[in-house]
């Protein structure tokens, strides 16, 4: 049974930003109309490159396979919907480095077609290895924003984690999906944890959420009736919802600097991973569409939407009123780690939770920085207890051994800090810019001691080469002539050294008797 | 939509300014400086008025002369609070050419030498105090009679002259003298503590006349500065435990040779102005948790060992220096531990 008293541990630092998302909880979960275009990202993990299974001119089926990975670690892309593939090209996507990525482009058929859906499956007789290779053949992966497949997460966790917790907290302001989600769905997310914990075989599920989503709160419990999952409510304040804050508020454990939470025998999914999850095992459903906020002062119609993958974000907010007088500028994900999007011609992803349509009042453009004035306000509000204001120095110093030292690595980029800075100063992106470097100059050491691993071994080929042939030559002399006389061979080199000397003796004094003509001498 | 170069996130802002927070500060030294006023007179607002004019335009000429933008340093207040810190700490007697020369020092030498803002490694303020201090020791160590002794105040128009150049003022003597700190030490092995108290027309409740209230008024605007949260409470608590606990321990019960009660040192001199406004400037204190407490007890021994065992009118800015040198030791020693890392 779910408890009113689990125990909730601290985590240091955290702010309290005004939440805005009442504005988006108003009315029920939207299915937004058919777009006539979709464009569907076939990304992979990390840089692998996509294999596809359709091509330009060929018509797919709601469910369609379009791309998958090189190997059983990628993630499988299905077709959203039916209709003719226009073309398959390069496409601007809402990302951080703003470079566009392989999409699909599908003009999609008039009238629904079939979806081809994978059989049910029977849940709670299945072998974990079984679950997982469904997870993956869906196409799922982490919602919350990481978007990392979770059939590889998965595997790694197999019969290694006690815990699973199922994140919840949802603690970014303005969006609202995961919240939604809960209140319309949490039979589904409910499923989707006790699938999890069949896969995982561990004995217990938390359910993390915040104190601010009562209605979610009470859906989930009427639906949690198994013993092993407990909802647990935490206190609001940003940033509860990241992984190890939310691990360390549910268990009290600190997961170790550079390992993973599975390595502590934690797993920690998405409520809207948990959901898919369910559809995909017993409805037999691939990961086509998503519960996407859309929010912001320049929206007539703000509200939850359940949107396929692939949809133009300008359709969305065509859809949901948008008023492009007031419009300033576009957000994909909440206002503290999200992008801000170039234009709105760039297609949901597999993890857009929210766009955030604001004016100029709702969020302003950043003032211009100021100088550190070394306040310590970052340093108060950092969950990892990182020195956010040393951190600064020795990014705008380039001094990378130093912020190594100083933990950068651990900084979860949660913008705690540049929040709270009264100069104003873009903190995060000092830091991303530090990783970055940090990033290229481990690479260029390995490259360069790679280098000079194959130069030492060059060397010391060619030396042995050298050795060898220089050995074979003296043999081979040897071999052609035996009988030369020792001590005629000295005499002639005698001779050859006293010619030498004589020559340069005789040059030495050529130059002495030489006039020296065209010198001014000094008076 | 608006066109404009793209933003990383957090793309929210809590809305506090560096304008703001100085802001706050100068608010919070409004109950401290009236009671000043009061007790001291007119030659108070005169040091504010001069000071802070003085140190617009320093500060502008140097931005000028460094290549800065002048308006939005101007826009953030930091030179008016050195200003005006300064001024509360210069004697009501500073003649208008010490008020310039201590400015000068604070917001030339003591801050932009170093940088600017953010850069200085030492209280501006406290190097221009400290710079007069040992340069003009006679003028520095002339304080009035506080409002309540032997004398009244000097009127608006002696305190012009004494402004204009106190030497010219006939009878100048009979509104100045010591402070009572400064007395209470001159006066030790001569009489019992309870002795002194009574005879001296300098001293109040528990600490000098005047000056009791001048710090119960600092330690009200710093009360709002800690509700405001525009300063954490670990330095000033350091800094007055440490002083307590140190007069406490050489309280000697009030003999003759008692270097002064922890009520009369709380209470006495720039002890809240120095603990809650002066210490906590942000960018010449330690930033660690811990290491605030160190920078604070330190701060708060040395006013204490300069006070009963030196020669100074007061510790507070010495004191203040000489945690600032220390201040980045403090930082590299008391790193918190990260989340996830062993200590």
């Amino acid at each position: 049974m779910s408890s009113a008293s689990s125990p909730v541990y601290d985590f240091p630092g955290g702010i309290y930003p005004p939440e805005n998302k009442s504005k988006s909880l108003r009315g029920p979960i939207r299915t937004t109309a058919l777009p006539p275009q979709l464009w569907v990202a076939v990304t992979q993990p990390g840089f692998a490159m996509p294999l596809l299974c359709v091509q330009a001119g060929e018509h797919v089926d709601k469910g369609q396979l379009l791309a998958r990975g090189s190997d059983s670690a990628g993630l499988l892309v299905h077709a959203p919907a039916a209709g003719l593939i226009s073309s398959i090209t390069e496409h601007a996507i809402p990302n951080a480095s703003n470079l566009p990525e392989l999409c699909v482009v599908i003009d999609t058929d008039a009238a629904d077609s079939n979806w081809h859906k994978l059989l049910p499956l029977d849940w709670r007789d299945a072998a974990p290895d079984l679950l997982v290779e469904r997870i993956a053949a869906a196409g799922i992966c982490g919602l919350g924003g990481g978007g990392f497949p979770t059939h590889q997460k998965l595997h790694a966790a197999l019969q290694q984690v006690d815990t699973v917790i199922l994140n919840a907290a949802e603690c970014e302001p303005f969006i609202t999906a995961d919240e939604a989600l809960l209140r319309e769905h949490a039979a589904d997310v409910v499923t989707g944890c006790l699938i999890l914990l069949q896969i995982t075989g561990a004995n217990q599920c938390l359910i993390g959420i915040e104190d601010n989503k009562p209605a979610a709160i009470a859906a989930l419990r009427q639906h949690c009736t198994d013993g092993r999952l407990r909802v647990v409510i935490i206190p609001a304040r940003y940033p509860s919802g990241a992984e190890r804050q939310l691990i360390q508020t549910l268990t009290g454990k600190e997961i170790p600097s550079g390992s993973l939470p599975v390595h502590s025998g934690i797993l920690c999914h998405n409520a809207g991973t948990a959901r898919a999850i369910a559809r995909a095992v017993v409805y037999g459903e691939q990961l086509l569409s998503r519960i996407t906020t859309l929010t912001g002062a320049a929206l007539l119609e703000p509200g939850n939407v359940e949107v396929l993958i692939g949809t133009p974000v300008d359709f969305l907010l065509q859809q949901a009123g948008v008023d492009q007088q007031q419009l300033s500028r576009l957000f994909c994900g909440g206002p503290l780690m999200g992008i801000e999007l170039p234009h709105a011609q760039l297609p949901v992803t597999k993890t857009t939770n929210c766009i955030i349509a604001t004016t100029q009042r709702e969020l302003p453009r950043p003032p211009p920085m100021q100088a550190c004035i070394r306040c310590g306000l970052c340093a108060d509000v950092c969950p990892v207890q990182l020195l956010p204001q040393q951190l600064y120095w020795f990014a705008r110093s380039s001094e990378l051994e130093k912020a190594e030292a100083y933990h950068l690595h651990d900084c979860i980029e949660c913008g705690a800090c540049a929040y709270v800075c009264p100069s104003h100063i873009p903190l995060v992106q000092y830091y991303r810019s530090a990783k970055a470097d940090i990033r290229d100059a481990h690479a260029r050491q390995q490259r360069a001691d790679h280098a000079k691993q194959r130069f030492e071994v060059h060397q010391q080929r060619v030396a042995l080469e050298h050795a060898q042939e220089s050995r074979r030559r003296t043999e081979r002399a040897a071999l052609a002539q035996p009988a030369l006389p020792a001590a005629g061979n000295n005499t002639s080199a005698q001779d050859v050294v006293a010619a030498a000397l004589a020559r340069i003796q005789a040059k030495k004094a050529a130059q002495a008797s030489a006039p020296t003509v065209g010198k001014d001498e000094p008076a | 939509m608006s066109a404009g170069p793209l933003t990383s996130s957090p793309h929210g802002h809590q809305g506090h300014s560096v304008r703001q927070l100085m802001l706050h500060v100068l608010l919070a030294c409004v109950p401290g400086t009236a009671a000043l006023v009061f007790f001291f007179g007119h030659g108070v607002l005169f040091n504010l008025v001069s000071l802070v004019l003085f140190a617009l335009l320093f500060e502008a000429l140097v931005l000028w002369i460094r290549q800065r933008p002048v308006l939005p340093a101007l826009h953030d207040l930091s030179a008016i609070v050195t200003a005006v810190l300064l001024a509360l700490a210069l004697p009501p007697t500073a003649p208008w050419w010490l008020c310039i020369i201590a400015i000068f020092f604070a917001v030339v030498i003591g801050k932009h030498l170093y940088g600017g803002l953010g850069y200085n490694p030492f209280n501006p303020a406290m190097v221009g105090y400290a710079a007069v201090l040992v340069a003009f020791p006679v003028q520095m160590t002339r304080w009035l009679l506080p409002q309540g002794a032997t004398t009244a105040l000097p009127g608006l128009g002696e305190a012009i002259t004494i402004f204009a150049d106190g030497e010219l003022l006939q009878g100048i003597d009979a509104f100045t003298g010591a402070t009572a700190l400064d007395s209470f030490r001159e006066q030790q092995g001569a009489q019992l503590v309870s002795e002194f108290l009574q005879a001296s027309p300098l001293m109040g409740q528990w600490s000098g006349l005047g000056w009791e209230w001048i710090n119960v008024g600092f330690l009200f605007g710093g009360l709002y500065l800690l509700y405001k949260r525009i300063i954490s409470w670990h330095i000033p608590a350091a800094v007055l435990l440490a002083l307590a606990v140190f007069a406490l321990l050489f309280h000697d019960s009030g003999s003759s040779a008692s270097h002064g009660s922890p009520l009369m040192h709380l209470f006495g001199g720039a002890t809240m102005i120095g603990a809650f406004f002066i210490a906590t400037d942000p960018v010449t204190a330690a930033t660690t948790k811990h290491g605030k407490l160190l920078y604070g007890a330190l701060i708060g021994l040395l006013i204490y060992v300069i006070r009963a065992f030196g020669s100074y009118p007061d510790g507070v800015a010495f004191a203040v220096l000489l945690g600032n040198i220390a201040a980045p030791l403090i930082d590299t020693f008391t790193r918190p531990r990260t989340v996830g890392h062993a200590k």
